[in-house]
């Protein structure tokens, strides 16, 4: 069995592994590095509960290759909190019951979180439509809704208190 | 998946010569249908030859009436493109429509024109627009590019590297997507280009394809009144639980006067 | 120090660690020394298993072993229900062997377990698995597969493919009603088959201690116990002192992850065969034809009524789908769970419902969110406005006249079940001023300018939960009991743990439960820990499902709390020197009454462990208490949910534009929590009715077996949902509480097609089948247009 070196930076940190080349990122996050926060909901890439950040942009890390985040900075839910504080789209989760089972959650509040980069003030139907790539099943998406249009305030705030 | 070797080429030229040496080896552009296509163990490769290292393969310009996307430019950054807001916000729009947030992330044109999934939204863009495919050793008209049911006129190891999209006067894409798999059941691309109205259709069958009765009746009045009670034949349409033909063909009539609203 | 946090939304003990991607679900655990798991899976619907040789495959690399049936020769997985014909015979009930013994019945039924040191290598190696399957004539369609000369999926057991056909209700007095009647409303209906889909995909490890003869089963259950109780007597034979089940976190059930599942005999078994830990995980695609499905009904209906429109009598006639085996709960869900329902919130005195069970070569249809009670109320919410369109009276008036006053409680209905509470015409008023029901034709109007077509709809709803009485559901057929246990161990300083049968995958136990007992014993929250999912910490209880938790489970819990404050009061008029009649508990503190002398909870509970100075002639040291809690009743939540919608004519796409629920779960504890089970309910009801759907072809090839064909609500499909209560109290439980967890998806489905065809009405549409896809509902335009433009 042939194997690739893959080099790469997961949550600030430099990691390397020996993989199989039909290894996928997911597998290296959750089987490498035990990070097991990046769950897998499908096979068909439409779930969204293995989402995580490659260079800044959410993605679905059970449709990419480990070779392929070579060199990559990736970000995971386990990499959200910074020093024990949660991030505003986690706390907002937390606050307005964003979540129930917790599965989907992960790829939910990452998925989330690139959005409020990207478009700091989306309107409801912008949540919604970004938010087409995370199923979940048990919160009827009604207070994840609500958790991103408070994060998002959140986020404006804390910009415009920095400026 | 199968096992696989992987291999990053950082020419075209690498690329094309070690496709050339393996009739096995399959192109990885941005993997979106290929990943999902290995991992239900559906097509077994000898090796992935990824093209995310190629330099300049990746980018949006303009030059003059026309406008350039290297191949392995993904959706999102053609759907966030100042440049092509500009000059064809039509192709904008599209592109913030297919898949979903994660997929325009990785997703790329090439990608997507090369697999050419019967239900893909970029083929009707390319085909709406008669842009050019170039490739690593030719240019194919949009027409001629596109042969049938995930088929192309590429060659065995041919790799596109950028699509050239002539500036249309006006130009508009509309979508019915599956509720399901969020691919078109049927997708219309409506342009006035300068070699005239082109009226291109995905989803709908085995293929992108154009409705020349359509393009017809908006050659003659660009407005949704002309294309009110046009038909186009269920016969050649696809079927499936989602969608029966006779539905298909009554969605082109209606997205097609729809997208013509858009811009009329 | 009051700690009163009953009827407060308090955030969730749970979310820290879901946040921040330190859940802890079985396919994060990872055993010493594991296994790894991949199924062989049948591609045929049916078919004989002529050959089977896995020589090659087991030399594959990796791999360290191969199972098949002729290998794993157990007991039947075993159903739980037994539910007995009109004429008196059990229903047909055959064998379900974990590993196929010679036949395959469905798509994705269980071959052979290939175990490897990884799992790719797994599953390459069952490519080199040489199987000759003789396919055999194969049927999905429950009511084809009862038609003569349908293919047999049980020859020997069952050749007509009938499992059971029962009967409730009163067959001569229900026709002499409809003798009677002036109007009568006729229904044919579909209540589509549905595939639950909780996010996270089942899995299972099975650990074997050879040391100690200990099995270990991790599995993603609702239910650990009952699944040690099945697997552990009946398929395993293994005694429940020597098997621990642990469902640890669970990404959401639905009723999917209640049954027993050849898979988690299949790894507890092979894990002792090869005396290694053993891990599967399904994959999606295997969920989709493994994770037993809901609903699949067929049935028949008819409303009688006089001249006022009061409903005299009603038949119904229902099909139900049982799948190639019966699941743990299957055969109750289209009877007991159902049919006792008939009657729904009206006084209709007579009723008469019959249900014939269908094997199909298809994957096993158990109880999904509902169970029974989405089915029932589906068709008599449909049926009551195909009434209001037959006798010309207003659909609500219609309601109206037919509902349960709330002096009639307790209210006995014509169909075993007795109600105890409930006040539908107050749901009802509360959600026509919610939902702003006058308001509609402006916005009807308002749509109409844009091009689109809106209609609005309603449905007021009963449901049975909080299961349930073990005598009565005894007397039903239940093979098991449906109690529940709570277990309170107060530590020395006060801070106590509370172990509970029930199961948590999403409900928020850890927080409402946590609120009960704070409340209860005037403690914080912070000093109380809820722990369940372990049979080995847990005594015997029966787990999560039929929104059974709070209303059977903190009863539970609350009993034994009680108990604790019993033993209390004692300690503390030995220490105050008061008599025990004397002792009052209140905020935490026991308290001669009258005085100001009092001793802490805390300081009681020091005493119990240290008891230096205590009745220790009368009392033994310690405090911790376990009560058995068995209800009653069953609870009856209610409510009235109203949907609208918009139409778009050229397309048939149906969007629900609003939607209300005023619903009586009985007393509210976390309305946070509460709002977000009813929202989540409601969604899945949305998708009922507008989007999903299993397909199966006519020869039983599953064709929706992924999520690019089986359509899931997302978050641009649904728009925000107002959520109110009008409460009235459960009458037989010390909380007060009916249960919530399945209510939205009880009441929502029939809202929304009711308004689906109120807003086709003008194309002469009476009913339409779920789901109301757009092609559905473009054809059902089409078919109407010409009668429309003639007008």
């Amino acid at each position: 069995m042939t194997t690739l070196s893959v080099s790469l930076t997961v949550n600030g940190k430099k990691v390397s592994a020996d993989v199989e080349p039909r290894t996928l990122l997911v597998q290296l996050l959750r089987e490498n590095l035990h990070l097991t926060g990046t769950h897998v909901g499908c096979d068909t890439s439409q779930c969204g509960a293995c989402t995580v950040h490659v260079n800044g942009d959410s993605v679905k890390s059970c449709t990419i290759l480990a070779a392929q985040a070579d060199g990559a900075d990736v970000r995971t839910i386990e990499g959200l909190a910074q020093a024990g504080v949660l991030h505003a789209v986690q706390e907002a989760f937390r606050e307005h019951h964003g979540l129930q089972c917790g599965f989907c959650t992960p790829g939910m509040v990452m998925s989330s979180a690139d959005l409020l980069v990207k478009n700091p003030n989306p309107s409801e139907h912008e949540i919604r439509t970004w938010l087409e790539g995370n199923i979940c099943r048990c919160t009827g998406y009604h207070n994840i809704v609500k958790a991103v249009q408070h994060a998002a305030q959140t986020l404006r705030q804390t910009a415009q208190a920095a400026e | 998946m199968y096992a696989f070797d992987y291999t990053r080429p950082t020419s075209v030229a690498d690329a094309v010569a070690t496709l050339a040496s393996d009739s096995d080896a399959t192109v990885l552009a941005g993997g979106m249908t290929l990943i999902p296509t290995l991992k239900q163990r559906l097509a077994q490769p000898s090796q992935l030859v990824d093209l995310g290292a190629l330099p300049g393969l990746a980018g949006i310009r303009r030059e003059g009436d026309t406008l350039i996307i290297g191949a392995m430019t993904r959706h999102a950054d053609v759907a966030r493109s100042e440049i092509v807001a500009a000059a064809l916000p039509a192709l904008a729009a599209l592109a913030d429509g297919i898949g979903d947030a994660q997929v325009r992330h990785r997703g790329t044109i090439g990608g997507s024109i090369v697999n050419h999934d019967p239900a893909a939204d970029y083929p009707s863009a390319v085909l709406g627009l008669g842009a050019t495919v170039v490739t690593d050793r030719r240019q194919i008209a949009a027409d001629d590019f596109f042969t049938g049911l995930f088929a192309t006129a590429l060659e065995e190891g041919e790799i596109v590297t950028e699509v050239r999209f002539p500036l249309p006067k006006r130009a508009a894409y509309v979508k019915f997507p599956n509720p399901a798999s969020r691919y078109a059941v049927v997708g219309v691309f409506v342009a006035e280009t300068g070699s005239g109205v082109r009226v291109a259709v995905t989803g709908a069958g085995p293929g992108v394809f154009r409705a020349g009765n359509f393009e017809a009746a908006l050659t003659a009045s660009f407005t949704p009144k002309a294309v009110e009670g046009l038909v186009w034949s269920a016969d050649d349409l696809n079927s499936d639980m989602h969608a029966s033909a006779g539905y298909r063909a009554h969605l082109i009539g209606v997205l097609a006067k729809r997208a013509v609203a858009t811009i009329a | 120090m009051s700690v009163t946090s009953i009827g407060t939304s308090v955030k969730r003990r749970e979310d820290k660690r879901f946040l921040t991607g330190k859940g802890n679900y079985t396919d994060d655990m990872n055993r010493p020394n594991q296994t790894h798991a991949y199924i062989l899976r049948s591609p045929h619907a049916y078919a004989k298993i002529a050959a089977l040789d896995v020589s090659a495959a087991k030399a594959a690399p990796g791999v360290v072993a191969i199972f098949t049936g002729d290998d794993m020769k157990v007991g039947s997985i075993p159903c739980g229900w037994q539910v007995h014909s009109k004429d008196g015979s059990p229903m047909k009930e055959p064998p379900h062997p974990p590993l196929a013994q010679g036949f395959v019945r469905h798509v994705g039924d269980q071959v052979a377990v290939i175990i490897a040191e990884t799992y790719s290598e797994a599953k390459d190696a069952a490519e080199l698995i040489e199987i000759d399957y003789h396919p055999l004539p194969a049927i999905a369609d429950a009511k084809k597969a009862l038609e003569p000369g349908a293919p047999p999926v049980w020859p020997d057991v069952a050749p007509d493919n009938l499992c059971f056909d029962w009967h409730i209700g009163d067959k001569a007095a229900t026709d002499a009603a409809f003798e009677k009647a002036k109007w009568v409303a006729k229904l044919d209906l579909i209540n589509n088959r549905l595939i639950p889909n909780a996010m996270e995909p089942r899995a299972a490890i099975g650990d074997y201690d050879v040391s100690n003869d200990l099995h270990t089963l991790y599995t993603t259950s609702q239910n650990p116990h009952v699944i040690r109780l099945l697997m552990g007597a009946f398929v395993l034979g293994i005694p429940e002192s020597r098997l621990r089940v642990v469902a640890p976190d669970v990404g959401g059930g639905f009723g999917s992850k209640i049954f027993h599942y050849a898979e988690e005999a299949i790894v507890t078994w092979a894990a002792k065969q090869i005396e290694r830990p053993v891990k599967w995980t399904a994959e999606r695609s295997e969920s989709f034809m493994t994770d037993a499905h809901g609903r699949d009904h067929h049935s028949h209906a008819e409303l009688a009524m006089d001249d006022q429109g009061r409903f005299l009598g009603l038949r119904v006639a229902t099909i139900a789908n049982m799948g190639a085996y019966l699941s743990t709960f299957a055969p109750a869900v289209p009877t007991y769970l159902s049919g006792t329902l008939l009657a729904g919130v009206y006084t209709t005195p007579a009723i008469y419902g019959e249900v014939k069970a269908v094997f199909t070569h298809t994957v096993p249809v158990d109880a999904y969110r509902g169970a029974g009670r989405p089915e029932t109320t589906f068709l008599l919410e449909r049926l009551v406005d195909v009434a209001a369109e037959v006798s010309g009276i207003d659909r609500v008036e219609l309601r109206r006249r037919n509902f349960i006053p709330p002096d009639a409680y307790p209210y006995q209905t014509p169909v075993a079940l007795q109600y105890d509470s409930g006040d539908h015409a107050g749901c009802l008023d509360r959600a026509l001023e919610k939902s702003d029901w006058a308001g509609f034709p402006a916005r009807k109007a308002e749509s109409a300018a844009r091009g689109k077509l809106r209609g609005i709809g309603l449905s007021t709803y009963l449901e049975a939960c909080g299961i349930a009485p073990s005598a009565v559901v005894g007397s039903l057929g239940a093979r098991a009991a449906l109690y529940e246990v709570g277990s309170v161990r107060v530590h020395p300083t006060g801070s106590v743990t509370v172990f509970t049968g029930t199961h948590s995958h999403g409900q928020g136990h850890e927080t409402t439960f946590a609120q009960v007992v704070s409340d209860q014993l005037g403690i914080p929250i912070e000093s109380i820990e809820i722990v369940h999912g372990d049979t080995d910490k847990v005594p015997f209880g029966m787990g999560t499902y039929g929104s059974r938790s709070l209303a059977v489970g903190g009863s539970a819990i609350v009993k034994a709390v009680d108990k604790i404050v019993a033993k209390g009061k004692r300690i503390a008029a030995h220490l105050l020197e008061a008599a025990e009649a004397d002792i009052v508990f209140a905020d935490g503190k026991f308290t001669v009454a009258g005085t100001d002398r009092s001793k802490a909870f805390g300081e009681i509970a020091l005493a119990a462990y240290v008891p230096h100075n205590y009745p220790i002639e009368t009392e033994e040291p310690g405090l911790e208490e376990t009560a058995f809690y068995d209800p009653k009743n069953f609870t009856f939540p209610g409510g009235s949910h109203i949907c609208e919608v918009e139409i778009d004519p050229d397309t048939g796409v149906t969007q629900v534009v609003r939607f209300t629920a005023v619903d009586d779960v009985g007393r509210v504890i976390n309305p946070m929590i509460v709002e977000g089970q009813v929202q989540g309910g409601i969604v899945q009801g949305i998708g009922q009715a507008l989007l999903e759907n299993c397909v199966y072809s006519e020869d039983a090839q599953l064709l929706t077996g992924s999520f690019m064909d089986y359509c899931m609500p997302r978050a641009d499909d649904v728009p925000f949902i107002t959520v109110d209560h009008h409460t009235t109290l459960c009458t037989h439980n010390p909380l007060g509480v009916k249960g919530c967890g399945e209510v939205g998806a009880i009441g929502c489905p029939p809202a929304v097609i009711n308004a689906v065809v109120d807003a086709l009405k003008p194309y002469g549409v009476s009913h339409i089948d779920m789901p109301a896809t757009p092609e559905k509902v473009w054809q059902a335009i089409q078919a109407a247009r010409p009668a429309a433009a003639a007008e």
